[in-house]
């Protein structure tokens, strides 16, 4: 019953946000100075009728709330608008989302699991050598753009030694997603690095852990059974909020690396300067992250009975 | 393209002694000597560039493209034959701009939504945190690259002002967080007893307590911001050609970099340098302000 009212509190708070982001979205995109009709002909202004009639067919000519009712209507039919090329954009996206599921999913089970291992490993030796290293790479890998960590690893591992291939998914899951998801998964990594770590060394100093020293287990189940469930909390919390930085990584990843996936769509996009297809998939990539956001919380909040009483 | 992995803020107020816990810390010399080299290239950079010869970044030579590093251009020169020295110190500006003035903007408006939430709770409060719960983690690389699409010149102030949008709720989060702390302790209570006024409370007792947290953030959010500005640049809604910054000489240098990698070292080699001297100091401060928190 309880858990009944968390889920539709949070699924209505969901709503509630879905409005406020895409009308705040909407609003500003629309009263930002920059006519987008003006800016799709060049230097030389077309005839008056043909602006008419542009304006007309994306509902530029009606009043601000009007357009958002009229865009809201399409977003809940799956009409995400057509490009200025007369494509429609949902169209276009349907045969890219198993590129960008199978990439956003090849980084997340890289940093899981790496990012786990390496923090245990680190919290478990702490102050050691391997502890340090761990905690200055972790440090550096947050501060080097993405972009440049995929331009280099691109050149390094496809260009000059030749292991992975450039761009493209022509060699098929895994050969052409690693360094693209590896990329990705950096900064999780990282950051799944450091929380485990931190809730491993408090995990250790705790009362349980000594009370299963003098009991007599061995330190092989202390540390793999107890320890390990008992410090991945942080990290669970930590995935929820990582899936904005893995969609928006998406972009810039599978734009550097040619992935035919939906943040490929947005990146060419925005080269090509098509403003609706920005807006479009911009958009309904935010609305994704919003779902699955709740999704990991609600999913969150079964598994640990702590989050769950509150 | 960073996003935050904040700690929570701490629950105990640091005392005095935080400044005595800094001076012995060498990292934290190094990070501010890092920092101040940085701002003094950013106030100065024409005598800077000159001591190294080639000194305006807008000075190019199409005979000399994608020269590699000599005496004349210590860094080598770009596609276009410009000296990459004098554009790295030119772009300095730039960015450390667009951070201090996001992260400002943010501070600003965090302060104010913070304080209110996190002194007074209440509905307003609720309504706050869950707003600012639903953007931990927002991608507000996504934010921006759909506002800043539909602006036609984005200047620096403007990209700022864009990325602000997107970062005040996460440390809006963060005063309210500190506001808390403080509101629970002794001479708030105190103060109010005495018949302060809630005005005289809150600018003279609490948010001077609840600064130092928020600022150690602050720091962590300039160099995101930082790599932010970088990455939107590079994706093409950020800054336009006439202007300067790092991020723009690392879009430019994408597509020559199998070539002449120096055209990306050098600009990626100061854009990190100043990011990790951010974030380390950012963790410093607040190991420091937290000594609960402080690495065992």
């Amino acid at each position: 019953m309880r858990a009944a009212r968390t889920i539709c509190g949070r699924v209505f708070e969901l709503i509630v946000v879905f409005f406020a982001v895409t009308f705040m979205i909407y609003a500003m995109v629309w009263a930002l100075p920059g006519d987008p009709v003006a800016s799709l002909s060049g230097d030389r202004p077309p005839p008056p009728n043909v602006i008419a009639q542009i304006r007309a067919k994306y509902n530029l000519d009606k009043s601000l709330p009007q357009q958002y009712f009229l865009y809201l209507g399409g977003l809940f039919t799956g009409d995400l608008g057509t490009t200025f090329s007369g494509r429609s954009v949902s169209d276009r996206m349907s045969s890219r989302w198993p590129v960008t599921i199978t990439l956003a999913l090849t980084a997340w089970v890289i940093q899981v699991v790496i990012g786990i291992t390496l923090g245990m490993i680190a919290g478990l030796r702490s102050g050691g050598l391997l502890d340090r290293t761990v905690l200055i790479i972790t440090v550096v890998a947050t501060s080097i753009p993405i972009f440049v960590v995929a331009v280099s690893s691109q050149l390094i591992f496809g260009l000059r030694l030749g292991w992975l291939p450039i761009a493209g998914t022509d060699a098929g899951w895994p050969i052409s997603y690693l360094t693209p998801a590896c990329v990705v998964a950096l900064f999780g990594l990282a950051a799944i690095a450091r929380l485990m770590r931190g809730s491993v060394i408090d995990t250790m100093q705790s009362d349980f852990v000594r009370t299963l020293r003098a009991k007599g287990i061995p330190h092989r189940r202390i540390v793999g059974v107890h320890v390990t469930r008992n410090s991945v909390g942080p990290v669970l919390t930590f995935v929820a909020i990582d899936l904005g930085f893995l969609l928006g990584g998406a972009v810039v990843v599978e734009g550097i690396f040619n992935l035919p996936g939906i943040g490929q769509l947005l990146f060419s996009a925005i080269r090509t300067r098509e403003g609706p297809t920005v807006v479009g998939v911009g958009t309904l990539l935010i609305l994704i992250f919003l779902v699955l956001n709740l999704l990991v919380d609600l999913v969150n909040a079964m598994l640990d009975p702590r989050i769950r009483r509150d | 393209m960073t996003e935050f992995v904040l700690d929570e803020v701490p629950d105990t107020i640091a005392d005095r002694g935080v400044w005595s816990s800094l001076r012995v810390q060498l990292l934290f010399w190094v990070c501010s000597f890092v920092l101040g080299l940085l701002g003094l290239i950013a106030l100065l950079p024409g005598p800077i560039t000159k001591v190294f010869g080639q000194s305006d970044p807008r000075a190019c030579d199409l005979r000399r493209s994608s020269q590699g590093p000599s005496s004349d251009h210590v860094f080598g020169t770009d596609l276009q034959g410009c000296d990459i020295f004098a554009n790295v110190i030119y772009g300095t500006r730039t960015s450390l701009f667009i951070g201090l003035a996001t992260t400002a903007m943010c501070l600003f408006v965090a302060l104010i939504v913070g304080t209110i939430a996190g002194y007074y709770g209440g509905p307003i409060d609720t309504l706050i945190s869950r707003l600012t719960d639903i953007f931990l983690g927002f991608p507000f690389i996504l934010g921006a690259i759909i506002v800043l699409n539909s602006v036609r010149r984005p200047t620096p102030i403007v990209v700022s002002a864009v990325l602000a949008l997107f970062v005040w709720p996460t440390m809006s989060r963060l005063v309210r967080g500190a506001v808390r702390a403080v509101r629970r302790t002794e001479y708030v209570h105190a103060a109010s007893a005495m018949g302060l006024s809630d005005r005289r409370i809150l600018t003279g007792h609490v948010m001077p307590n609840s600064l130092g947290p928020v600022l150690s953030i602050a720091a962590t959010v300039v160099g995101s911001v930082i790599v932010a500005e970088s990455t939107l640049t590079f994706l093409g809604v950020g800054l336009r050609a006439p202007s300067i910054s790092w991020g723009l000489q690392l879009a430019n240098a994408q597509s020559q970099f199998a070539q002449s990698p120096h055209l990306l070292i050098f600009p990626a080699l100061f854009l990190s340098l100043t990011v990790l001297a951010l974030v380390t100091l950012g963790d410093i401060l607040r190991d420091a302000l937290d000594p609960k928190g402080r690495q065992k």
